[in-house]
């Protein structure tokens, strides 16, 4: 027995393939093996040589058995890594291309503004771009012959011969928007309304459109002052401050009452901004207590009510905020341009998370 | 509106530094955009005193001077003639900026002589345009600072110069007094009085004046005198200086004594020559429409019905309020002048001016609201002026019409400031600054000043408390939320879908892009639009004359100047409003995503390709899926012509519902917009696609099935035109129940099976419901898929 172990064991471990391996089982555990022939001679002898007898050879069939998988195993491990050796491949090669495509700052900005105010219990309002010269002007307390009116730049649709009407304007703030809210939802109301407008206008810091948000809220009790904490809140999130201050100038807008120009404090050292430090002043809104005639037109009394309104450039928040030097360059739509400022899908604004 | 400090301190009595008035000015709403002083491009000027002059050596014109200083005797080459012994003079040492010249002074030789400075000119430093020699001074001391000389003794050159923005409610701050008012009112001194004595007249005023029954809601009232043997000439140094400094030129003494009143008080006025009034009487009424008016600007207008006008027996003299004429203007040789100040009243003057658009400084304030009750006033201060500079003597003052009533006054609650504010300012705070603006106080009602046309209700009052209190000081107040807790959302369904699609499309690879709204008449021609209803009136351009009817326009001229600098593959998407047509309803919200040139750049994968329209069909149907479309939507064909006819689809909802439509561009509309390589394109109507019915957020139970799905593979032999999906629905709608997939997976045309048809492979998947299918169950649907698929195409199966 001990010859018949030697013997296959030397062999399982000499045989250098699958095939060889095969026929050296075949000949020791197969069927025919030899130690399957002598396991079925088991059956002639007496039972004491087959209690020695038997577990020997049972023992070494299994022992032969484990040789012949740890060799089967050895074997195509050795064909692995010899397979594996000639898979190589130049890894420094480009990756397949995957199309990356981004956002535009004035809509990732506008996502900025309505997630700021959306916490403060502020809706989205949105209105037509062509609207009536009511809605942008009279209803605004712009009558016709305001010197606001000519100021303003303001884009007229073609009248048809005939058509009597006063002519459409291009809107040239989003301030008709509070109007259509106003007589939509009635009072009380807390809404913002980006989008865009445009103005006669174009120069190195001016293009004929461009994008404002305007912010209305009308209640029994609201005044400048909460006017002044809403804005102090939206500027300390959106340029991600922990504090800010912010002036108020006397202004004048035809439909505020009083109305307020507001600067916040800045510095332009090395030509950066930074917002809530330094000696500068930037000018960054129009704002108010909305205009008794105002609430009027847009169906609320004001004896009953009162309110603010302001109104930014999103444009405007989004160069200060993102360093973005020239405004023209947001319309021309260049490939260079949409990459380097344009922002990626998955950055989308939300307060828990951060703006930026 | 420019002013000089030197003119506010006429009105002003104030110890105030130049920054808190600034500040101050900023603060009441006069918003301060520019200051610029003189004095500040001098500060580098020293005077000196000339000792010895000698002729140069080797050039005529040259003398080589000895020039004492604040950096002791310095060799000085000059070239100006009266370059002399004895003279006091303005030095410039080597590092003064001399602006004039633009030049920083150095150490050089001239003609081989070393010269240590320069001596100026008024011109040299800007001061005037004076170059015939170096300044001459008559005093003055060696080494003193030139600023402070001439602040010393001619201080209207170093004046400071301030420039402030004025809000269309402030027109009495378009006079100096005004914004003095304002400064004292804030506490920056005292107003000081203006007495103005009415001069007597002379004799009866020789040039009558009417005003029209018609007119005198444009123009109520009207004074005029006549003042005889004037002279004419240059107005002196102090107006000149005072006009200059703001920027005006001076003409004659006439002509810049009423600029003078224009700006200190905000009183414009206009000289005739009375000589040239013909049959001495002057009209104020409409004019008929049509005549035409020489105005002093040299310009001819050709006047509209309804504008005030002022007419002498040969015809219109003036335009009431915008501007005189040319013909009865004062020149040099007037002798006799007739001063007119009138009130024209704001609306009717704006639309004149408009129309014509003439912008004159007294349009600017007539449009606005003069000071009615200084009318009269103004005659009398501007005839004393006259007097004074001009000599002559007056006449007796005419007036026309009737001052008109700017009487009225309001309750003033002085609770209201904290409601509407959040300010605490005690009422005697209150009442007082008001009455420092010049409202007359009469128990809580607040009388409101002539010079306010601005002021017409409670809230009015408020804001003038505000604004001088200072709004700086107002603090911060929470808004409490509508409802405590959480915030509600607040996004509309249209409003999730806009940032859903936009976040998609830049998911897919495309770049954002924002164009404008107008584009170019033959650009929306091509898409279907381009008429005047669209049209704007007064576009910035002629490229940008047409609202747009669809946002390809924009993206494909974006994409002709991206490829003009060089970039050929392009991927561009656009989110925006589209507009049928010119009213505020024709208005639409689109998607739109432009696919040019390879699929990927060249690489070693050989995964690039020409884009194509399954490219834009998948990102069309993903976009359409981020926004909530169904999935089950129908194909059609029959798109607007800018699509090409045979390669594009409609993506659908019913006959009617076109959610989205994906193609390649017509190329013609390619080669109108110079676009180069392949261009696929997509367009999504948001509005089309069905809001989301108000269901729970829980989702059905999943359904799985233990049971093993069965795939088989079958083509069919179809005509080329067949239309794969009506293939796939065919076979679909062979067993609804079993089959829960259909999909095209080989397309061959032509070849071996002959023109006009083409071999179409789909493999289906059965999924047993109970038991697993037996072969012959198999078969069956198999048979079955094959009969309807024959009877809907008429096709076969290939075998």
């Amino acid at each position: 027995m001990d010859g018949l172990r030697e013997k296959y064991i030397a062999a399982i471990a000499a045989a250098q393939d699958e095939s060889a391996l095969e026929e050296t089982r075949l000949a020791a555990v197969g069927k025919k093996g030899e130690v399957s022939l002598k396991l079925r001679e088991l059956g002639n002898m007496t039972p004491e040589e087959r209690q020695v007898a038997g577990p020997a050879l049972n023992a070494l069939k299994e022992e032969l058995n484990s040789a012949l998988m740890a060799r089967k195993a050895a074997l195509a491990d050795a064909a692995l890594d010899e397979r594996l050796r000639t898979e190589w491949l130049d890894v420094t090669l480009p990756a397949r291309d995957q199309r990356r495509g981004t956002i535009h700052p004035i809509s990732q900005v506008t996502e900025e503004v309505i997630a700021i105010f959306a916490d403060m219990g502020f809706g989205v309002a949105e209105g037509p771009r062509i609207d009536t010269d009511w809605y942008n002007f009279d209803a605004l307390n712009i009558p016709e012959h305001h010197p606001a009116r000519a100021e303003m730049d303001t884009f007229y649709m073609h009248r048809a011969e005939g058509d009597d009407r006063p002519p459409h304007v291009l809107r040239t703030h989003t301030s008709p928007v509070q109007i259509r809210t106003m007589e939509k939802t009635g009072a009380p109301v807390r809404v913002i309304c980006p989008g865009g407008v445009y103005r006669a206008d174009y120069d190195q810091t001016h293009t004929p459109m461009f994008h404002q948000v305007e912010g209305l809220a009308i209640d029994k009790d609201i005044s400048m002052a909460n006017l002044k904490w809403v804005l102090e809140e939206f500027v300390k999130a959106y340029f991600e401050v922990e504090d800010v201050e912010l002036r108020f100038r006397a202004s004048h807008f035809p439909f505020t009452e009083p109305s307020a120009e507001v600067d916040i404090r800045c510095s332009w050292a090395g030509g950066q901004l930074k917002v809530g430090e330094g000696d500068d002043w930037l000018e960054i809104l129009g704002s108010g207590m909305v205009h008794p005639k105002v609430l009027q037109a847009g169906g609320i009394d004001p004896e009953q009510w009162q309110g603010f309104a302001f109104g930014m450039g999103i444009d405007r928040i989004a160069m200060l905020k993102y360093g973005i030097p020239d405004l023209r360059a947001f319309f021309d739509s260049d490939l260079r341009w949409l990459r380097h400022y344009g922002f990626s899908s998955l950055d989308q604004p939300n307060l828990h998370g951060g703006l930026s | 509106m420019k002013f000089t400090l030197s003119w506010l301190k006429e009105h002003l009595e104030t110890d105030a530094a130049l920054d808190d008035i600034l500040y101050a000015l900023t603060d009441l709403g006069l918003e301060v955009e520019e200051v610029s002083n003189p004095a500040d491009r001098l500060s580098g000027f020293r005077i000196g005193k000339v000792t010895a002059a000698e002729q140069h050596p080797d050039a005529d014109k040259l003398r080589v001077c000895k020039v004492s200083t604040d950096q002791g005797e310095l060799q000085i080459i000059c070239g100006a003639p009266n370059a002399r012994v004895g003279i006091t003079v303005v030095v410039a040492t080597p590092g003064t900026y001399v602006p004039g010249i633009d030049t920083t002074i150095g150490v050089g030789k001239i003609r081989g002589v070393e010269s240590f400075g320069m001596m100026c000119s008024e011109r040299e430093m800007e001061l005037s345009d004076e170059h015939d020699g170096i300044i001459e001074l008559p005093s003055g001391e060696v080494g003193q600072s030139f600023v402070d000389y001439l602040a010393e003794n001619d201080p209207s050159k170093v004046d400071t110069v301030i420039d402030i923005a004025i809000t269309p409610n402030r027109p009495d701050a378009l006079g100096v007094r005004g914004i003095a008012r304002d400064l004292a009112a804030r506490g920056l001194g005292a107003l000081k009085p203006y007495p103005v004595e009415p001069v007597m007249g002379q004799f009866p005023c020789p040039i009558s004046v009417t005003i029209d029954e018609d007119t005198k809601e444009q123009c109520p009232v009207f004074f005029g005198r006549v003042i005889r043997g004037v002279k004419n000439g240059s107005s002196p140094a102090w107006l000149q200086d005072r006009l200059k400094a703001i920027g005006l030129r001076p003409i004659s003494a006439l002509v810049d004594i009423t600029n003078f009143f224009t700006y200190d008080n905000n009183r414009p006025l206009h000289v005739f020559d009375a000589d040239k009034v013909e049959d001495s009487a002057l009209r104020v009424h409409r004019a008929t429409g049509g005549e035409v008016f020489a105005a002093l600007d040299d310009k001819e207008y050709t006047l509209s019905e309804g504008m005030t006008v002022i007419s002498d027996g040969a015809g219109v003299e003036s335009l009431g309020g915008i501007m005189g004429g040319l013909h009865s203007g004062c020149s040099e040789s007037t002798t006799s002048v007739f001063l007119e100040a009138a009130f024209f009243e704001t609306v009717r003057t704006a639309y004149t001016g408009r129309a014509l658009k003439i912008n004159s400084d007294a349009r600017y304030r007539f449009e606005r609201g003069i000071d009615p009750a200084w009318t009269p006033i103004g005659v009398e201060a501007a005839t004393a002026m006259i007097l004074d500079l001009c000599g002559g003597e007056a006449s007796e003052v005419v007036m026309a019409g009737a001052m008109p009533d700017h009487a009225r006054a309001y309750r003033l609650n002085t609770d209201r400031i904290q409601s509407l504010v959040g300010m605490e300012i005690p009422e005697a705070t209150q009442r007082q600054s008001l009455t420092a603006l010049g409202f007359v106080l009469d128990g809580k009602m607040a009388h409101v000043p002539s010079w306010r046309p601005d002021v017409l209700g409670e809230a009015d009052l408020v804001e003038e408390v505000a604004r001088i209190a200072s709004l700086t000081k107002l603090r911060g107040k929470p808004l409490p939320r509508v409802l405590p807790g959480v915030p509600k959302p607040i996004l509309s369904p249209v409003q999730k879908r806009e940032q859903a699609a936009r976040r998609a499309g830049a998911a897919l690879g495309f770049h954002e892009c924002v164009s404008y709204s107008f584009i170019d008449q033959a650009a929306a021609a091509l898409f279907g639009a381009g008429s005047d209803a669209t049209r704007l009136e007064n576009p910035i351009s002629a490229d940008m004359s047409h609202m747009r009817p669809d946002l390809l326009p924009g993206l494909l001229a974006a994409a002709r100047r991206n490829q003009a600098r060089g970039f050929v593959d392009l991927a561009l998407f656009e989110i925006g409003p589209v507009f049928r047509g010119g009213e505020p309803e024709e208005q639409d919200f689109q998607i739109a995503g432009l696919l040019i040139g390879r699929s990927a750049p060249k690489d070693v994968h050989a995964s690039d390709r020409d884009v194509d329209l399954f490219d834009v069909k998948a990102d069309a149907l993903a976009i359409l899926a981020a926004i909530g479309a169904p999935a089950k939507t129908q194909i059609r064909r029959g798109a607007a012509p800018w699509w090409h006819p045979g390669r594009h689809g409609q993506i659908c909802l019913g006959p009617k519902r076109t959610l989205a439509v994906f193609g390649e561009l017509h190329p013609k509309i390619l080669a109108a917009f110079d676009i180069k390589g392949p261009a696929v394109a997509f367009t999504i109507s948001p509005n089309e696609v069905p809001l989301p019915r108000n269901s729970p957020a829980t989702r059905p139970a999943l359904e799985l099935k233990d049971l093993q799905a069965v795939e088989r593979d079958f083509a069919f032999v179809v005509d080329h035109k067949t239309e794969a999906m009506d293939l796939a629905n065919a076979a679909q709608g062979a067993d609804k129940m079993l089959i829960t997939d259909v999909r095209v997976f080989d397309e061959f045309v032509g070849g071996s099976l002959g023109v006009d048809r083409k071999s179409i492979a789909i493999r289906v998947r059965l999924q047993p419901i109970e038991v697993t299918l037996t072969d012959a169950e198999i078969e069956a649907v198999g048979s079955k898929i094959v009969a309807k698929v024959t009877s809907a195409t008429g096709g076969a199966l290939r075998v």
